[in-house]
């Protein structure tokens, strides 16, 4: 007993040294909210188009029509990072194929539409959720937020802020080749 | 007079806490607005993530308080809500976790580190105990002792 009570004060120390460790850990991220969506089938939506845009709408049913992953971006025209975001999502939509489309998420169809025309619409589809409703469904706490889903309809992967960066678009690519849609061998 | 102006200085601020909840949400009826109040101060705001959504201020929060009287309104019961914003945010968006597997080391924790505490305790209380219950001297020994202060004495007064 005694020579166990020699040792408590090395036990506790490495005990709690160890909790520090971890919490000292930098890239654990204690606000990073886990996302139940991934591997679960996308929610069920349906939403109309953006009045004043050519863009078709987008509901559950396009996702899972899609030929390959598709890319499922939630953006807003007052929200100042997805402006900075947009370079990189045009980028992957126009020059290297990938399939995109956006939740216009608590925006005004005007405001949206004039944000399009002076940025370019990279977008296939853009669903508007005037209301918020959507953004609920997909369980998302802010916009930007960027999803990865399987041509099966399953929601493969979650980003949630905007995709700028070096850091960024590198865990984003990954998060593609992981699903298929760029080449493994690509940059 | 310091205190006053502590009060002055607390009082609105506690009054725009409590006033997350805006009018237009608030419902008709005062039992179901009452049970709204109630689940949303177990869910969290996973914008501003130590808040509930009863207290916060932030939009998505302002949704999730809309969507709890909605199904209330349709006739959900309390628990029907909650499993509703949990199956879209997880765990995460209840204020207390709930007792699952990942979630064992969290609230097992108090009871292994009073368990841990309670060993020590027990040990160390013992081991005192024992050395006072150690056997008083024979009287042979007692004899020895005061013939050694008696000797003790003779030679200091010699």
């Amino acid at each position: 007993m005694v020579r166990f009570l020699a040792f408590a004060p090395l036990v506790i120390a490495a005990a709690f040294g160890g909790f520090f460790l971890w919490g000292l850990d930098g890239d654990r991220d204690p606000n990073a909210i886990p996302s139940v969506l991934i591997s679960k089938p996308a929610p069920e939506f349906a939403l109309e188009p953006v009045p004043g845009l050519d863009t078709p709408g987008l509901a559950r049913a396009d996702l899972a029509g899609a030929k390959g992953p598709t890319i499922v971006n939630v953006f807003a025209s007052w929200c100042v990072p997805c402006r900075a975001e947009h370079a990189v999502l045009t980028a992957l939509a126009e020059t290297e194929g990938q399939t995109l489309f956006g939740i216009n998420y608590k925006d005004k169809p005007a405001d949206a539409v004039r944000w399009l025309n002076e940025l370019g619409n990279p977008y296939e589809r853009i669903g508007s959720d005037q209301t918020g409703r959507a953004g609920i469904e997909w369980g998302i706490s802010g916009v930007p937020e960027t999803f990865i889903i399987a041509p099966d309809g399953t929601v493969l992967y979650r980003y949630v802020g905007p995709v700028v960066g070096d850091n960024a678009v590198a865990t984003f690519r990954a998060a593609l080749r992981q699903a298929g849609s760029l080449p493994v061998d690509g940059g | 007079m310091k205190r006053l102006a502590l009060y002055l200085f607390l009082v609105p601020g506690a009054a725009t806490v409590a006033q997350a909840v805006e009018p237009d949400e608030i419902l008709a009826d005062p039992q179901l607005e009452a049970r709204a109040r109630d689940i949303s101060r177990g869910l969290r705001c996973v914008v501003c993530q130590n808040q509930d959504i009863d207290s916060s201020n932030a939009g998505v929060a302002r949704d999730l308080r809309l969507l709890v009287r909605e199904r209330l309104v349709a006739g959900d019961s309390d628990d029907d809500v909650i499993a509703y914003v949990r199956a879209r945010y997880g765990d995460y968006v209840l204020m207390s976790p709930p007792l699952t597997p990942a979630t064992f080391a969290l609230w097992g924790a108090p009871f292994i580190l009073s368990g841990i505490g309670m060993v020590f305790f027990i040990a160390l209380t013992r081991r005192q105990g024992s050395a006072q219950t150690r056997p008083l001297l024979s009287d042979d020994e007692e004899k020895q002792v005061d013939r050694f202060l008696d000797r003790g004495s003779e030679e200091d007064t010699s």
